[in-house]
Protein backbone atom coordinates (compact mmCIF):
# COMPACT_ATOMS: atom_id res chain seq x y z
CA UNK A 1 0.00 0.00 0.00
CA UNK A 2 1.77 3.18 -0.88
CA UNK A 3 1.46 6.55 0.85
CA UNK A 4 0.23 9.79 0.01
CA UNK A 5 2.74 12.08 -1.15
CA UNK A 6 2.49 15.05 1.42
CA UNK A 7 0.95 18.27 -0.32
CA UNK A 8 3.49 20.88 -1.30
CA UNK A 9 1.55 23.83 0.63
CA UNK A 10 3.47 27.35 -0.92
CA UNK A 11 5.14 29.49 2.25
CA UNK A 12 4.71 33.14 1.21
CA UNK A 13 8.34 33.34 1.10
CA UNK A 14 8.70 30.53 -1.25
CA UNK A 15 9.35 30.76 -4.58
CA UNK A 16 6.16 28.96 -7.00
CA UNK A 17 6.00 25.58 -8.10
CA UNK A 18 8.56 24.55 -11.07
CA UNK A 19 6.61 23.00 -13.69
CA UNK A 20 9.48 22.25 -15.94
CA UNK A 21 13.19 21.25 -16.11
CA UNK A 22 16.08 22.63 -17.96
CA UNK A 23 17.95 20.37 -20.63
CA UNK A 24 20.64 20.35 -18.42
CA UNK A 25 18.31 18.85 -15.41
CA UNK A 26 17.31 16.15 -17.58
CA UNK A 27 20.28 15.20 -18.61
CA UNK A 28 21.39 15.29 -14.83
CA UNK A 29 18.61 13.46 -13.52
CA UNK A 30 18.11 11.13 -16.92
CA UNK A 31 18.70 7.88 -14.70
CA UNK A 32 15.69 9.27 -12.85
CA UNK A 33 13.47 9.79 -15.94
CA UNK A 34 14.20 6.82 -17.56
CA UNK A 35 12.19 5.06 -14.58
CA UNK A 36 8.40 4.68 -14.84
CA UNK A 37 8.39 4.93 -10.89
CA UNK A 38 9.92 8.85 -11.07
CA UNK A 39 9.57 9.77 -14.84
CA UNK A 40 9.13 13.94 -15.09
CA UNK A 41 6.74 14.10 -12.81
CA UNK A 42 8.14 12.35 -9.97
CA UNK A 43 11.34 14.29 -11.23
CA UNK A 44 9.44 17.58 -10.32
CA UNK A 45 8.08 16.50 -7.53
CA UNK A 46 11.45 16.64 -5.74
CA UNK A 47 12.22 19.69 -7.58
CA UNK A 48 9.46 21.13 -5.79
CA UNK A 49 10.12 19.31 -2.36
CA UNK A 50 11.89 20.93 0.58
CA UNK A 51 13.36 19.03 3.04
CA UNK A 52 14.85 19.49 6.71
CA UNK A 53 17.65 17.79 7.29
CA UNK A 54 18.20 17.98 12.12
CA UNK A 55 21.78 16.98 11.84
CA UNK A 56 25.03 16.85 9.61
CA UNK A 57 26.79 14.10 10.70
CA UNK A 58 27.28 10.38 10.62
CA UNK A 59 23.31 10.15 9.34
CA UNK A 60 23.00 13.42 7.94
CA UNK A 61 26.20 13.11 5.69
CA UNK A 62 24.78 10.43 3.53
CA UNK A 63 21.41 11.56 3.53
CA UNK A 64 21.95 14.81 2.58
CA UNK A 65 24.43 13.83 -0.16
CA UNK A 66 21.64 11.37 -2.14
CA UNK A 67 18.76 14.09 -1.49
CA UNK A 68 21.04 16.60 -3.12
CA UNK A 69 21.85 14.06 -5.73
CA UNK A 70 18.27 13.09 -6.26
CA UNK A 71 17.44 17.27 -6.70
CA UNK A 72 15.71 18.09 -4.04
CA UNK A 73 14.73 21.62 -4.76
CA UNK A 74 15.47 23.00 -1.40
CA UNK A 75 17.17 21.61 1.54
CA UNK A 76 18.02 23.30 5.30
CA UNK A 77 20.64 21.55 7.16
CA UNK A 78 20.81 22.28 10.77
CA UNK A 79 23.67 21.72 12.94
CA UNK A 80 25.67 23.86 15.29
CA UNK A 81 28.75 21.75 15.81
CA UNK A 82 32.10 22.21 14.31
CA UNK A 83 34.10 19.55 12.60
CA UNK A 84 36.11 17.70 14.45
CA UNK A 85 38.93 15.31 13.43
CA UNK A 86 37.25 11.71 15.20
CA UNK A 87 34.57 13.32 12.96
CA UNK A 88 35.80 11.66 9.40
CA UNK A 89 35.51 8.46 10.27
CA UNK A 90 31.82 8.76 9.77
CA UNK A 91 31.12 11.40 8.53
CA UNK A 92 31.51 11.38 5.15
CA UNK A 93 30.32 15.20 3.84
CA UNK A 94 33.56 16.47 5.18
CA UNK A 95 37.31 16.56 4.60
CA UNK A 96 40.45 17.17 6.46
CA UNK A 97 40.90 20.21 5.17
CA UNK A 98 36.98 21.08 7.02
CA UNK A 99 38.28 20.47 11.06
CA UNK A 100 37.40 22.76 12.50
CA UNK A 101 34.97 24.59 10.22
CA UNK A 102 30.99 24.59 10.63
CA UNK A 103 29.62 21.76 9.87
CA UNK A 104 26.46 23.32 8.49
CA UNK A 105 28.49 25.83 6.10
CA UNK A 106 31.13 22.56 5.38
CA UNK A 107 27.94 20.17 4.14
CA UNK A 108 26.53 23.02 2.43
CA UNK A 109 29.45 23.66 -0.04
CA UNK A 110 30.13 19.56 -0.36
CA UNK A 111 26.32 19.42 -1.32
CA UNK A 112 26.83 22.46 -3.48
CA UNK A 113 29.53 21.07 -5.45
CA UNK A 114 27.66 18.03 -6.37
CA UNK A 115 24.44 19.79 -7.14
CA UNK A 116 24.48 23.62 -8.06
CA UNK A 117 21.44 23.72 -9.17
CA UNK A 118 19.27 23.08 -5.48
CA UNK A 119 18.80 25.81 -3.20
CA UNK A 120 20.43 24.70 -0.10
CA UNK A 121 20.37 26.53 3.40
CA UNK A 122 23.30 26.11 6.33
CA UNK A 123 21.21 26.98 9.55
CA UNK A 124 24.23 26.91 12.06
CA UNK A 125 21.58 27.03 15.48
CA UNK A 126 21.01 24.14 18.26
CA UNK A 127 17.36 23.06 17.40
CA UNK A 128 15.51 24.63 20.61
CA UNK A 129 11.94 24.58 21.50
CA UNK A 130 11.75 28.36 21.12
CA UNK A 131 13.26 28.03 16.87
CA UNK A 132 12.07 24.54 15.80
CA UNK A 133 8.31 25.31 15.15
CA UNK A 134 9.56 28.35 13.37
CA UNK A 135 12.40 26.70 11.32
CA UNK A 136 10.22 23.61 10.44
CA UNK A 137 7.33 25.47 8.98
CA UNK A 138 8.79 26.05 5.80
CA UNK A 139 9.54 22.94 4.51
CA UNK A 140 7.41 19.70 4.35
CA UNK A 141 9.72 16.65 5.43
CA UNK A 142 12.17 16.72 8.39
CA UNK A 143 14.52 13.95 8.60
CA UNK A 144 15.59 13.55 12.06
CA UNK A 145 19.68 12.81 12.22
CA UNK A 146 20.21 13.67 15.76
CA UNK A 147 22.35 11.98 18.32
CA UNK A 148 20.62 12.49 21.68
CA UNK A 149 16.92 11.88 23.17
CA UNK A 150 16.05 15.46 23.95
CA UNK A 151 16.59 16.39 20.90
CA UNK A 152 14.54 13.03 19.25
CA UNK A 153 11.53 14.31 21.35
CA UNK A 154 11.64 17.61 20.08
CA UNK A 155 11.88 17.17 16.80
CA UNK A 156 9.06 14.54 17.04
CA UNK A 157 6.67 16.78 18.82
CA UNK A 158 7.17 20.10 16.49
CA UNK A 159 6.36 17.60 13.50
CA UNK A 160 3.29 16.68 15.08
CA UNK A 161 2.26 19.71 15.95
CA UNK A 162 2.95 20.99 12.56
CA UNK A 163 1.54 18.40 10.52
CA UNK A 164 5.07 17.39 9.33
CA UNK A 165 6.24 13.45 7.98
CA UNK A 166 9.33 12.70 10.39
CA UNK A 167 11.66 10.47 8.86
CA UNK A 168 13.71 8.86 11.60
CA UNK A 169 16.69 7.18 11.85
CA UNK A 170 18.72 6.06 14.84
CA UNK A 171 22.04 4.02 15.16
CA UNK A 172 23.86 2.52 18.15
CA UNK A 173 27.46 0.48 17.48
CA UNK A 174 26.11 -1.74 14.80
CA UNK A 175 22.52 -1.41 15.57
CA UNK A 176 19.90 0.97 13.48
CA UNK A 177 16.04 1.56 13.63
CA UNK A 178 14.67 3.10 10.89
CA UNK A 179 10.71 4.71 10.59
CA UNK A 180 8.51 7.48 9.58
CA UNK A 181 6.69 9.03 12.16
CA UNK A 182 4.28 12.13 11.52
CA UNK A 183 1.99 10.89 8.93
CA UNK A 184 -1.71 11.25 9.42
CA UNK A 185 -2.77 7.72 10.69
CA UNK A 186 0.70 6.88 11.67
CA UNK A 187 2.52 6.98 14.71
CA UNK A 188 4.76 9.49 16.33
CA UNK A 189 8.26 8.45 18.48
CA UNK A 190 6.55 8.96 22.10
CA UNK A 191 4.14 5.84 20.75
CA UNK A 192 6.82 3.49 20.30
CA UNK A 193 8.53 5.44 23.18
CA UNK A 194 6.78 7.03 25.67
CA UNK A 195 10.00 8.28 27.79
CA UNK A 196 13.39 8.41 27.39
CA UNK A 197 15.90 6.49 29.21
CA UNK A 198 17.13 8.23 32.02
CA UNK A 199 20.77 9.25 32.07
CA UNK A 200 22.72 7.47 34.13
CA UNK A 201 21.18 3.99 33.17
CA UNK A 202 23.00 3.29 30.11
CA UNK A 203 25.22 0.15 28.83
CA UNK A 204 28.28 0.82 30.52
CA UNK A 205 29.30 4.71 29.89
CA UNK A 206 28.50 6.66 26.34
CA UNK A 207 31.33 4.97 24.87
CA UNK A 208 29.49 2.83 23.29
CA UNK A 209 31.93 3.95 19.80
CA UNK A 210 29.82 3.11 16.34
CA UNK A 211 31.05 1.42 13.15
CA UNK A 212 31.55 4.19 10.93
CA UNK A 213 29.49 2.72 7.51
CA UNK A 214 26.77 2.10 9.71
CA UNK A 215 24.57 5.61 9.93
CA UNK A 216 25.76 5.63 6.14
CA UNK A 217 23.73 2.20 6.20
CA UNK A 218 21.13 3.89 7.56
CA UNK A 219 21.25 7.60 6.72
CA UNK A 220 20.62 5.98 3.08
CA UNK A 221 17.57 4.04 3.81
CA UNK A 222 16.12 7.80 5.44
CA UNK A 223 17.39 9.18 1.82
CA UNK A 224 15.04 6.18 0.26
CA UNK A 225 12.40 6.97 2.41
CA UNK A 226 12.23 10.76 1.63
CA UNK A 227 12.23 10.63 -1.64
CA UNK A 228 9.64 7.90 -1.41
CA UNK A 229 7.31 10.34 0.46
CA UNK A 230 8.01 12.81 -2.28
CA UNK A 231 7.85 10.94 -5.05
CA UNK A 232 4.53 8.99 -3.54
CA UNK A 233 5.99 5.71 -4.98
CA UNK A 234 7.22 2.23 -2.21
CA UNK A 235 5.57 1.28 0.82
CA UNK A 236 6.96 4.02 3.31
CA UNK A 237 8.15 2.87 6.53
CA UNK A 238 5.45 4.19 8.17
CA UNK A 239 3.47 2.04 10.83
CA UNK A 240 6.68 -0.26 10.32
CA UNK A 241 10.16 -0.27 12.73
CA UNK A 242 13.16 -1.42 10.64
CA UNK A 243 15.70 -2.92 12.67
CA UNK A 244 18.94 -3.16 11.42
CA UNK A 245 21.52 -5.45 12.68
CA UNK A 246 25.05 -5.12 10.74
CA UNK A 247 26.74 -7.79 12.79
CA UNK A 248 24.29 -10.30 11.49
CA UNK A 249 23.50 -9.03 8.79
CA UNK A 250 19.77 -9.22 9.11
CA UNK A 251 16.64 -6.75 8.50
CA UNK A 252 13.94 -6.87 10.64
CA UNK A 253 10.31 -5.29 10.54
CA UNK A 254 8.08 -4.68 13.24
CA UNK A 255 4.77 -3.79 13.30
CA UNK A 256 4.36 -0.03 14.83
CA UNK A 257 1.51 0.93 15.60
CA UNK A 258 -0.06 4.12 16.48
CA UNK A 259 -0.58 4.94 20.48
CA UNK A 260 -4.53 5.36 20.79
CA UNK A 261 -3.65 7.11 24.05
CA UNK A 262 -0.24 9.08 23.21
CA UNK A 263 -0.23 12.13 24.84
CA UNK A 264 0.98 13.87 21.24
CA UNK A 265 -0.98 12.28 18.23
CA UNK A 266 -3.65 10.13 20.15
CA UNK A 267 -7.10 10.90 20.27
CA UNK A 268 -6.90 12.88 23.43
CA UNK A 269 -3.53 15.39 22.86
CA UNK A 270 -2.34 16.72 25.70
CA UNK A 271 0.55 18.17 25.15
CA UNK A 272 -0.24 21.43 22.63
CA UNK A 273 3.49 23.39 22.97
CA UNK A 274 7.12 22.18 22.76
CA UNK A 275 8.49 21.47 26.41
CA UNK A 276 11.98 22.02 27.96
CA UNK A 277 13.43 18.54 26.76
CA UNK A 278 16.22 18.08 28.86
CA UNK A 279 13.90 18.26 31.49
CA UNK A 280 11.82 15.72 30.20
CA UNK A 281 15.10 13.35 29.48
CA UNK A 282 16.46 14.23 33.30
CA UNK A 283 19.46 15.94 31.71
CA UNK A 284 20.90 19.60 32.84
CA UNK A 285 22.23 21.13 29.96
CA UNK A 286 24.63 19.76 28.01
CA UNK A 287 28.27 20.12 29.84
CA UNK A 288 27.04 18.01 33.08
CA UNK A 289 24.55 15.90 31.93
CA UNK A 290 23.97 12.98 35.28
CA UNK A 291 25.11 13.54 38.80
CA UNK A 292 29.03 13.63 38.79
CA UNK A 293 30.37 11.88 42.03
CA UNK A 294 32.52 13.86 44.51
CA UNK A 295 35.02 11.11 44.87
CA UNK A 296 38.92 11.86 46.72
CA UNK A 297 41.53 11.94 44.07
CA UNK A 298 44.96 12.52 42.85
CA UNK A 299 46.57 14.23 39.88
CA UNK A 300 48.52 12.53 37.19
CA UNK A 301 51.59 14.83 38.31
CA UNK A 302 51.45 14.01 41.93
CA UNK A 303 50.84 9.90 40.78
CA UNK A 304 53.89 10.42 38.55
CA UNK A 305 56.04 11.60 41.44
CA UNK A 306 54.46 8.70 44.21
CA UNK A 307 55.21 5.89 41.72
CA UNK A 308 58.41 7.34 41.00
CA UNK A 309 59.48 7.51 44.72
CA UNK A 310 58.29 4.00 45.27
CA UNK A 311 55.22 4.42 46.78
CA UNK A 312 53.58 0.81 46.43
CA UNK A 313 50.58 1.78 44.61
CA UNK A 314 47.83 -0.55 43.05
CA UNK A 315 46.79 0.73 39.94
CA UNK A 316 43.21 -0.33 38.92
CA UNK A 317 42.13 0.38 35.36
CA UNK A 318 38.54 0.07 34.69
CA UNK A 319 37.91 0.28 31.05
CA UNK A 320 37.04 -2.18 28.62
CA UNK A 321 40.02 -5.10 27.15
CA UNK A 322 39.68 -3.13 23.96
CA UNK A 323 40.54 0.12 25.60
CA UNK A 324 43.63 -1.32 27.37
CA UNK A 325 44.90 -2.42 24.48
CA UNK A 326 45.10 0.95 22.84
CA UNK A 327 46.99 2.46 26.13
CA UNK A 328 47.61 1.75 29.61
CA UNK A 329 49.56 2.09 32.22
CA UNK A 330 50.23 -1.25 33.71
CA UNK A 331 47.01 -1.28 35.94
CA UNK A 332 44.99 -4.34 37.06
CA UNK A 333 42.16 -4.51 34.50
CA UNK A 334 38.70 -4.79 35.91
CA UNK A 335 35.90 -3.44 33.85
CA UNK A 336 33.67 -0.98 35.63
CA UNK A 337 30.67 -3.24 35.03
CA UNK A 338 32.42 -6.45 36.66
CA UNK A 339 33.74 -4.05 39.55
CA UNK A 340 31.05 -5.95 42.12
CA UNK A 341 31.51 -9.48 41.27
CA UNK A 342 35.37 -9.29 41.04
CA UNK A 343 35.84 -7.10 44.06
CA UNK A 344 37.57 -9.32 45.77
CA UNK A 345 40.59 -9.62 43.90
CA UNK A 346 41.77 -6.21 45.55
CA UNK A 347 43.51 -6.07 48.74
CA UNK A 348 41.47 -3.05 50.78
CA UNK A 349 44.98 -2.77 53.12
CA UNK A 350 46.71 -1.06 49.92
CA UNK A 351 46.73 1.94 48.69
CA UNK A 352 44.62 1.86 45.34
CA UNK A 353 44.11 4.60 42.36
CA UNK A 354 41.47 4.09 40.22
CA UNK A 355 41.56 5.26 36.39
CA UNK A 356 39.56 5.28 33.45
CA UNK A 357 39.62 7.09 30.42
CA UNK A 358 38.58 11.10 31.57
CA UNK A 359 38.08 10.13 35.30
CA UNK A 360 34.16 9.75 35.21
CA UNK A 361 33.60 5.54 35.30
CA UNK A 362 36.45 5.34 37.60
CA UNK A 363 35.04 7.92 39.66
CA UNK A 364 31.76 5.81 40.56
CA UNK A 365 34.39 3.01 40.61
CA UNK A 366 36.09 4.96 43.93
CA UNK A 367 32.42 5.68 44.93
CA UNK A 368 31.33 2.01 45.28
CA UNK A 369 34.94 0.48 46.50
CA UNK A 370 34.38 3.68 49.43
CA UNK A 371 31.04 1.97 50.19
CA UNK A 372 32.28 -1.66 50.50
CA UNK A 373 34.42 -0.41 52.78
CA UNK A 374 37.75 0.60 50.65
CA UNK A 375 39.40 3.58 52.62
CA UNK A 376 42.79 3.79 50.99
CA UNK A 377 41.58 4.69 47.38
CA UNK A 378 41.69 7.80 45.20
CA UNK A 379 40.55 8.80 41.86
CA UNK A 380 42.96 9.50 39.23
CA UNK A 381 42.01 13.17 38.08
CA UNK A 382 41.07 13.47 34.46
CA UNK A 383 41.96 9.73 33.48
CA UNK A 384 44.52 8.33 31.31
CA UNK A 385 43.92 11.56 29.13
CA UNK A 386 44.90 13.61 31.68
CA UNK A 387 47.98 11.38 32.02
CA UNK A 388 48.59 12.18 28.23
CA UNK A 389 48.59 15.82 28.91
CA UNK A 390 49.95 16.13 31.80
CA UNK A 391 52.89 13.20 31.86
CA UNK A 392 53.42 11.44 29.07
CA UNK A 393 52.42 12.82 26.12
CA UNK A 394 53.62 9.15 24.01
CA UNK A 395 50.51 7.62 25.49
CA UNK A 396 48.05 7.74 23.09
CA UNK A 397 44.72 9.78 23.53
CA UNK A 398 41.63 8.23 22.31
CA UNK B 1 7.34 -23.36 24.38
CA UNK B 2 10.71 -23.09 23.00
CA UNK B 3 10.95 -19.34 21.93
CA UNK B 4 14.01 -17.25 21.12
CA UNK B 5 15.09 -14.16 22.71
CA UNK B 6 16.77 -11.71 20.59
CA UNK B 7 19.17 -9.76 22.50
CA UNK B 8 19.65 -5.94 21.19
CA UNK B 9 23.44 -4.94 20.89
CA UNK B 10 23.54 -2.07 23.76
CA UNK B 11 22.60 -4.90 26.18
CA UNK B 12 24.61 -7.57 24.65
CA UNK B 13 27.28 -6.75 26.94
CA UNK B 14 24.74 -7.70 29.82
CA UNK B 15 24.31 -11.02 28.50
CA UNK B 16 27.91 -12.62 27.87
CA UNK B 17 27.75 -10.74 24.58
CA UNK B 18 25.38 -13.15 23.07
CA UNK B 19 23.18 -11.68 20.33
CA UNK B 20 19.82 -14.31 21.37
CA UNK B 21 19.29 -16.77 23.94
CA UNK B 22 16.55 -19.60 23.72
CA UNK B 23 13.89 -20.90 26.63
CA UNK B 24 11.17 -22.66 26.84
CA UNK B 25 8.27 -20.71 28.23
CA UNK B 26 4.52 -20.03 28.17
CA UNK B 27 4.52 -16.06 28.06
CA UNK B 28 6.24 -13.43 27.49
CA UNK B 29 7.02 -12.83 31.26
CA UNK B 30 7.89 -16.03 31.80
CA UNK B 31 10.94 -15.61 28.86
CA UNK B 32 11.89 -12.32 30.26
CA UNK B 33 12.31 -14.15 33.41
CA UNK B 34 14.18 -17.09 32.47
CA UNK B 35 16.86 -14.71 30.78
CA UNK B 36 17.13 -11.93 33.20
CA UNK B 37 17.97 -15.46 35.71
CA UNK B 38 20.74 -16.55 33.41
CA UNK B 39 22.33 -13.45 32.95
CA UNK B 40 21.46 -11.06 36.15
CA UNK B 41 22.73 -8.01 34.80
CA UNK B 42 20.47 -7.44 32.29
CA UNK B 43 17.45 -7.23 34.95
CA UNK B 44 18.06 -3.46 36.33
CA UNK B 45 18.35 -2.50 32.26
CA UNK B 46 14.90 -3.85 31.33
CA UNK B 47 13.11 -4.45 34.69
CA UNK B 48 12.16 -1.13 37.32
CA UNK B 49 13.23 -2.56 41.05
CA UNK B 50 9.37 -2.91 41.45
CA UNK B 51 9.62 -5.21 38.37
CA UNK B 52 7.84 -3.69 35.59
CA UNK B 53 9.62 -3.03 32.55
CA UNK B 54 11.18 -0.33 31.60
CA UNK B 55 9.01 2.24 29.55
CA UNK B 56 11.94 3.00 27.15
CA UNK B 57 12.40 -0.85 26.23
CA UNK B 58 10.07 -2.27 24.25
CA UNK B 59 9.34 -5.97 23.39
CA UNK B 60 7.94 -7.73 20.25
CA UNK B 61 6.67 -11.37 20.07
CA UNK B 62 7.23 -11.69 16.36
CA UNK B 63 6.51 -8.42 14.98
CA UNK B 64 3.95 -7.17 17.29
CA UNK B 65 3.98 -5.24 20.18
CA UNK B 66 3.24 -6.79 23.53
CA UNK B 67 1.53 -3.99 24.67
CA UNK B 68 -1.23 -4.73 21.87
CA UNK B 69 -1.09 -8.02 22.78
CA UNK B 70 -1.78 -9.10 26.57
CA UNK B 71 1.76 -7.45 27.60
CA UNK B 72 3.74 -9.97 29.38
CA UNK B 73 1.15 -12.32 29.79
CA UNK B 74 0.90 -12.79 26.18
CA UNK B 75 1.34 -16.20 25.38
CA UNK B 76 4.10 -17.42 23.21
CA UNK B 77 4.36 -20.98 21.18
CA UNK B 78 6.77 -22.82 19.48
CA UNK B 79 9.36 -20.95 17.36
CA UNK B 80 8.26 -17.74 18.36
CA UNK B 81 11.04 -14.81 18.66
CA UNK B 82 10.80 -12.34 21.30
CA UNK B 83 12.95 -9.08 20.31
CA UNK B 84 13.56 -6.44 22.97
CA UNK B 85 14.21 -2.86 20.86
CA UNK B 86 15.45 -0.34 23.34
CA UNK B 87 15.37 3.72 22.67
CA UNK B 88 18.72 4.34 20.82
CA UNK B 89 19.53 7.99 20.03
CA UNK B 90 23.05 8.03 18.09
CA UNK B 91 26.22 7.06 17.00
CA UNK B 92 28.11 10.06 19.49
CA UNK B 93 29.28 10.06 22.67
CA UNK B 94 26.28 11.96 24.12
CA UNK B 95 24.17 9.08 22.28
CA UNK B 96 22.54 8.62 25.99
CA UNK B 97 22.84 11.82 27.31
CA UNK B 98 26.40 11.37 29.22
CA UNK B 99 29.08 13.14 28.95
CA UNK B 100 32.24 12.34 26.20
CA UNK B 101 34.18 9.90 27.72
CA UNK B 102 34.84 8.70 30.58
Amino acid sequence: MSTKVQPLTASPAAQPAATTLTNEEILRYSRHLIMPEVGMEGQLKLKNAKVLLIGTGGLGAPLGLYLAAAGVGRLGLVDFDVVDFTNLQRQIAFGTSDVGKSKAQAARARLSDLNPDIQIEAFETQLTSANALELFKDFDIIVDGTDNFPTRYLVNDACILLGKPNVYGSIFRFEGQITVFGMPDGPCYRCLYPEPPPPGLVPSCAEGGVLGVLPGIVGSIQAMETIKLIIGRGDSLVGRLLLFDALGMKFRDLKLRKNPNCPMCGEQRTINQLIDYYEFCGVRGEEAPGPNVQVPEIAPKELKSRLDRGDDLYILDVREPHEYQICNLNGHLIPLGELPRRVHELDSSREIVAHCRSGKRSAEAVDFLRKAGFRKILNLKGGILAWSDEVDPTVPKY
Amino acid sequence: MAVKVMIPTPLRVYAGKRDSAEFTAATVGEALGHLTTQFGDLRKHLFTEDGKLRSFVNVYVNDEDIRYLAKENTPTKDGDTISIVPSIAGGSRFAHSSPPGC
